[in-house]
C-alpha cells in the first residue's frame, strides 16, 4: 500500500456517565459503582491510502458511527491518535471545535436533519468556504453554481430552502457542501441508508463519478454489505467497538476469514437467489456497556472454544493485505473442534 | 398517524417550486385566518395600539397637563359635558381628568412597558438559554438552576422586591419585569435549543468547522425562534398585567404618569361610593388587552405547531 | 381454497392543502392461507397506506373512498365500527415498523399481552398469561416466562419486535399485515425474524402481507410480490416471476438499482428523476416521465397486459420468458 493519508492509531473512545451527587453519595456509603462506561471504540488501528475508499461495516453498537466522528474530529479520542498526513485532525483535545481541521468533511445519514431548514442551499454550501476564505467573495456565487451542477442539480436551485427538495436532492446538497471545503478526506456516515433504492443508486453513481473526477479519499460507513461491496476498495468489519477483520473488498466477499463476517454474509437476504433458507446468527448483540470478556463474539460464535472466553484475540495478518482478529487464525481456540487454522 | 403519511406524500416534490419569504408569510396568514376569534383579537390589538400610540391625536384631553385639569370637573358621570365643552364619554376622575383620555395614555404606558420588558427579557432569555444548551456541562447546570429557582417563586413577588429596591419609574419597572420574566424565555430557549442541538445540521456546522458564535446565532437561534414567538406574546400580556399589579399595589407608576394599573388603583378608592367608572373602565381596557394578546398568541402557537401543518 | 384476504379496488384519498391525494388507487390482490405477499414500493408509493386501509386505520384527513376488503370472505368495509374493532386482532392484526406503537411502555409485557387476549376472549388472568407465553415461544423468544415479566424498555429492538409479532399472533388471526417490521433492525436480527415469520406461514398457515421497500428481503421471504408505484400495483405475480422476469419497466429498474448484482465500481443502472408527487398526478401511466420505453400511447392509463397470474400495468411490457 502506498503512503497512507489517514492513520488511525490505537484509537479508543469511551463515553462515561457519572452519577449525580446524590447517587454517588449513596455509592460511597454502599460501595457500589453507578458509573457507566460505554466502550464505543476499542483500540482500533486503521489506515487509508490517498484515493482509497475504506468501508466500515457493522451492526448497531459496533462503534462505526463513533469511529466516523472521531475521524472527523467531532469526538476527541479517549486514547490513541488520528492523523491526516501526520497532523492530528483535532488540534485541541479539549474538544474545541473551532480548532478542527477543514480537510475532513462529513456527510450524514439523514438529509432531512443535516441541512439547516432556515438557510437557502446556496448559503449552506457557501458558508464554510467563505468563512475559511477558501473562495474569493466575488467567486462564491459562481462556485456554488458549479458545485450544484457537479452534484447533478441546477445552479438556479441555490435560492431554495431545503424543505423544497426530495431526500435524494438534499443528499446531493449535503455532498456539495462537503466538497465545497475541498476536503482531503470524506467521511460518509450511512450516507445512502435513508434513501429509496432508485434514489440510492443515483447517489451511489454520483459518489463514484465524483470519486473518479476528484480522486476522493473516503471512509464509507454503512451497515449495507452490498452497497459497501459496490463502492469500497477495502473493508473493515467492526463488532462491539473492535475491528475484527480487514481485507480488500473482493477478497473479503470471496472468502471471509472471521466467523462473524461469514455469519453476517449468511444472514443478509440477497436478490435473485430465490426463496432462502435463513441461517441467522444466534443470540442478540451484547451491550457495549458490558461487552463479553475475551473475544466479544464468542457467545454467538459456533466455533468458539475455551480460549475465546478468556483472551482477546490479536489482529493477525494471514496475508499481505488482510488482517483478522480470531484465535482460529492465531493458534486455535483451545479445543480440537475449533482448531482448524 | 395518517397525518404523518399525508405529509410524507405531499413532501416529495419532483421539481422544487420557488418559495419566497413572502409566500411563507402568506401561508402563515392563511392559516392564522382560520380562526375568526384570533383575527378579531388581532384587530382589537391593532385598534388599541393605534389609540394608545396615537393618544395625543385622538384623545380629547392631555391628562399629563395639569393646567388642563379643572377641579370643577371632578367625578363627572360618563356622558356628562364638562367645562372643556365636550362630552366625557367615560366620565372624569377625582382630579377632573377625562377617563377616556387617561385610558388611552395609560394604555400607551402599559404597551411601552410590556413590549420593551418583553423584548429585553426575550434577549436575555435567549442568551442564557442558548449558552446553557450549547455548552452544556457546568455552565448549563448553573444557569438552569438559577432559572429553575426563579421559576419556582411567583414573578410578582420578585418584581415587588426589585421595585422596592430600585425605586419608582418606567425604567426601573421595565428592569424589574425583565429580571422577573427572562426565566420563562430562558427555559423555553433551552428546551428547544437542546432538541435542535442534537440534530445533524448543527453537528455538520460544528465539524466544518464554523465559529461558535455563527453556529449559535446563524444555525441554532433561527430554529428555536418559533416557540419563543409564542412565549413572547404571552409574556408581553403578562408584563402588562404585572405592571398593572405593581401600580395597583402602589409601588409602580405615580398617577402623574398614568398606566392602566395606577388608574385602577386610584379609582378603586371610590368604587364603594358609586363612582364605579374610575376603576371599571381602565380595568376593562386592561382585560381586553391581555385577553386579546393571549388569543392571538394561542392561534400563533397552533399555526407554528409542526404537527398542525398539512 | 378460499383466500384469507382479498382486496378489491381499494382506494384511499387524503385531502391536503394542495388538493386531494389518491394515496391508494384501485388496489386489488389476494393472499391465500400460509402464503406471504411482499408489497414492495418506494416512499410515497402508497404501500403503507394500503396496509392501514386494510386495517381500517385511516383517520382524517384520509378517507377510504372505495373498494372491498374481504377477510375470510367477510367484507370489513361493510361492517360497523364495532364489528371492525372485533375483527382487528382476532381475524386480522398488524405489526408496525416501530414496535413501541403497539407496546405500552409502563406495562409489563405479560400484562399487556394478557390484556390483548382478554379483549376478545373471556378467560382468566392465568390462562391469558399462558397464552401470551405460548405466543412468545412461537416467535422463538428464549426464556419466555422471564420476558413476560419485563418492561418493553428492558428488551432490545429485535426482542420488542418479536413481542409485537407475538401479540399480533395471540388470537391466531387469519391475516397479519406487517409494515416494514425489520427495517429498523440489524441484519443478523432481521435474519432471525424473517426465519420465524416464514415458519409462521408454513406451520400455522397465517396469511401475511409484508410491506417493505427492500426487494432483497421480499425476494427471499415472500411467495408472491406486488410492486406499487404512485398508489397503484403496477406488477404482481409469484416472487420468482417478478424477480427473475420482471415485466414492468419500473420493476426492472428497481431490481437493477440494487447494488450487489453488478460488477463493483461500475455505474448502477438508475431510474432517472424522483418519485412523483401524488398531488396533481398527470393522467395516464404515472411512470412514463421516468420510463425508457414510454411512447405517446402512455398518456392513456394502461390496462393489464400480462396474464392473470402475472399481471403488469404497462403499454410496453418487457418480454415474458
Amino acid at each position: 500500500m502506498t503512503d497512507p493519508i489517514l492513520k488511525i492509531d490505537g484509537v479508543s473512545k469511551r463515553f462515561t456517565r457519572k452519577p449525580g451527587p446524590i447517587v454517588s453519595g449513596i455509592d460511597k456509603l454502599t460501595g457500589r459503582n453507578s458509573t457507566q462506561t460505554v466502550h464505543a471504540v476499542n483500540d482500533v488501528t486503521l489506515s487509508v491510502a490517498r484515493g482509497e475508499v475504506l468501508g466500515i461495516v457493522g451492526e448497531s453498537g459496533c462503534g462505526k458511527s463513533s469511529m466516523g466522528r472521531v475521524v472527523s474530529g467531532i469526538y476527541a479520542p479517549t486514547e490513541g491518535t488520528v492523523t491526516l498526513e501526520g497532523k492530528p485532525v483535532a488540534r485541541d483535545h479539549r474538544g474545541n471545535v473551532e480548532k478542527l481541521t477543514t480537510r475532513v468533511q462529513m456527510i450524514h445519514q439523514d438529509p432531512f436533519a443535516s441541512l439547516n431548514p432556515r438557510m437557502k442551499v446556496g448559503e449552506i454550501i457557501a458558508e464554510g468556504p467563505r468563512i475559511h476564505g477558501l473562495i474569493p467573495a466575488r467567486e462564491v456565487q459562481e462556485r456554488v453554481r458549479s458545485l450544484l451542477e457537479q452534484v447533478g442539480l441546477e445552479g438556479a436551485y441555490a435560492n431554495r430552502l431545503p424543505h423544497q427538495f426530495s431526500g435524494g436532492q438534499r443528499q446531493r446538497v449535503a455532498i456539495a457542501r462537503a466538497l465545497a471545503m475541498q476536503p482531503d478526506l470524506l467521511v460518509l456516515d450511512e450516507a445512502v441508508a435513508s434513501l429509496d433504492v432508485s434514489i440510492q443508486a443515483q447517489v451511489l453513481n454520483l459518489f463514484m463519478k465524483l470519486r473518479r473526477e476528484l480522486d476522493l479519499t473516503a471512509l464509507f460507513i454503512s451497515h449495507d454489505l452490498s452497497v459497501v461491496r459496490h463502492v469500497c476498495d477495502r473493508v473493515a468489519i467492526m463488532y462491539l467497538g473492535r475491528v475484527v477483520e480487514t481485507a480488500p473488498a473482493d477478497e473479503l466477499y470471496a472468502k471471509p476469514l472471521h466467523p462473524y463476517t461469514e455469519a453476517l454474509f449468511g444472514s443478509v437476504p440477497t436478490l435473485g437467489t430465490g426463496r432462502a433458507r435463513f441461517h441467522p446468527i444466534k443470540g442478540e448483540i451484547p451491550s457495549p456497556i458490558n461487552p463479553p470478556k475475551g473475544c466479544a463474539f464468542h457467545p454467538r460464535c459456533p466455533l468458539a472454544g475455551p480460549r475465546c472466553k478468556a483472551e482477546v484475540p490479536r489482529l493477525v495478518t494471514p496475508s499481505d493485505n488482510r488482517s483478522v482478529a480470531c484465535h482460529l487464525q492465531d493458534g486455535g481456540t483451545g479445543t480440537q473442534t475449533g482448531a482448524t487454522a | 398517524m395518517s397525518e404523518i403519511i399525508a405529509e410524507n406524500i405531499a413532501a416529495v416534490p419532483s421539481a422544487p417550486p420557488v418559495e419566497t419569504r413572502a409566500k411563507r408569510l402568506r401561508n402563515f396568514w392563511s392559516d392564522f385566518r382560520e380562526s375568526w376569534v384570533a383575527v378579531g383579537a388581532l384587530t382589537v390589538i391593532a385598534v388599541l395600539l393605534f389609540l394608545s400610540f396615537g393618544a395625543p391625536l385622538v384623545s380629547p384631553q392631555d391628562p399629563y397637563d395639569m393646567a388642563m385639569l379643572d377641579w370643577l370637573d371632578a367625578f363627572l358621570r360618563p356622558g356628562t359635558e364638562g367645562s372643556g365643552g365636550y362630552t366625557h364619554l367615560l366620565g372624569t376622575d377625582n382630579a377632573g381628568r377625562d377617563m377616556l383620555s387617561a385610558i388611552f395614555y395609560g394604555l400607551r404606558t402599559s404597551f411601552v412597558i410590556g413590549l420593551s420588558a418583553g423584548a429585553c427579557a426575550l434577549l436575555v432569555g435567549i442568551v442564557v438559554g442558548l449558552t446553557a444548551a450549547y455548552f452544556g456541562g457546568r455552565i448549563e447546570a448553573l444557569l438552569m438552576r438559577i432559572v429553575d429557582l426563579q421559576l419556582s417563586m411567583p414573578a410578582i413577588l420578585l418584581a415587588l422586591v426589585l421595585v422596592a429596591m430600585l425605586g419608582q419609574g418606567i425604567g426601573q419597572i421595565i428592569l424589574a419585569l425583565v429580571v422577573a420574566q427572562y426565566a420563562y424565555f430562558a427555559r423555553t430557549t433551552h428546551g428547544a435549543a437542546k432538541v435542535e442541538r442534537g440534530k445533524d445540521y448543527i453537528e455538520a456546522a460544528r465539524s466544518t468547522p464554523l465559529p461558535t458564535h455563527r453556529v449559535l446565532f446563524k444555525h441554532l437561534l433561527p430554529n428555536v425562534l418559533p416557540p419563543l414567538i409564542v412565549v413572547a406574546t404571552v409574556q408581553v400580556a403578562s408584563a402588562i398585567a404585572l405592571e398593572a399589579t405593581l401600580s395597583f399595589l402602589g409601588v409602580g407608576l405615580p398617577l402623574t404618569e398614568p398606566s392602566l394599573g395606577s388608574l385602577i388603583s386610584n379609582g378603586f378608592k371610590y368604587i364603594h361610593s358609586d363612582r364605579y367608572w374610575l376603576s371599571i373602565y381602565p380595568g376593562l381596557a386592561l382585560m381586553v388587552t391581555v385577553v386579546a394578546i393571549n388569543l392571538v398568541g394561542d392561534q400563533v402557537r397552533k399555526v407554528l405547531d409542526p404537527r398542525n401543518s398539512r | 381454497m378460499s383466500a384469507a384476504l382479498e382486496v378489491k379496488g381499494l382506494t384511499t384519498q387524503f385531502s391536503t392543502r394542495k388538493g386531494a391525494v389518491t394515496a391508494v388507487n384501485d388496489v386489488s390482490f389476494s393472499v391465500q392461507p400460509g402464503r406471504i405477499l411482499g408489497l414492495v414500493g418506494e416512499s410515497g408509493s402508497g404501500k403503507s397506506v394500503t396496509g392501514f386501509s386494510i386495517m381500517g386505520l385511516i383517520d382524517e384527513p384520509g378517507r377510504i373512498i372505495g373498494g372491498q376488503v374481504m377477510v375470510q370472505g367477510a367484507d370489513m368495509r361493510k361492517m360497523s365500527t364495532e364489528e371492525q374493532r372485533k375483527m382487528r386482532g382476532r381475524a386480522v392484526s398488524m405489526v408496525f415498523q416501530d414496535p413501541m406503537m403497539t407496546l405500552n411502555p409502563v406495562l409489563r409485557v405479560g400484562d399487556q399481552m394478557a390484556m390483548a387476549v382478554r379483549v376478545h376472549d373471556k378467560v382468566n388472568k392465568a390462562a391469558a398469561w399462558e397464552r401470551a407465553r405460548e405466543a412468545l415461544e412461537i416467535v422463538g423468544i428464549p426464556a419466555p416466562r422471564e420476558r413476560l415479566q419485563a418492561y418493553p424498555h428492558q428488551l432490545s429492538g429485535g426482542m420488542r419486535q418479536r413481542v409485537a409479532i407475538a401479540t399480533a399472533l395471540l388470537h391466531r388471526p387469519a391475516v397479519i399485515i406487517a409494515d416494514e417490521p425489520t427495517t429498523a433492525l440489524d441484519v443478523s436480527i432481521q435474519g432471525q425474524i424473517l426465519a420465524e415469520v416464514r415458519r409462521l406461514a408454513d406451520d400455522i398457515g397465517t396469511a401475511i402481507v409484508w410491506v417493505t421497500h427492500d426487494l432483497a428481503v421480499v425476494s427471499s421471504l415472500a411467495d408472491d410480490i406486488a410492486v406499487m408505484y404512485a398508489g397503484r400495483i403496477v406488477e404482481s405475480g409469484t416472487a420468482e416471476q417478478v424477480i427473475a422476469n420482471p415485466r414492468h419497466p419500473y420493476t426492472r429498474g428497481l431490481i437493477d438499482s440494487v447494488p450487489g448484482l453488478h460488477e463493483p465500481g461500475q455505474d448502477l443502472p438508475q431510474i432517472p428523476g424522483s418519485t412523483p408527487q401524488l398531488v396533481n398526478l398527470p393522467s395516464g401511466c404515472p411512470f412514463r416521465s421516468r420510463c425508457p420505453r414510454a411512447t405517446d400511447i402512455c398518456a392513456s392509463f394502461p390496462h393489464n397486459t400480462g396474464t392473470e397470474a402475472h399481471s403488469v400495468l404497462c403499454h410496453h411490457p418487457l418480454e415474458a420468458t
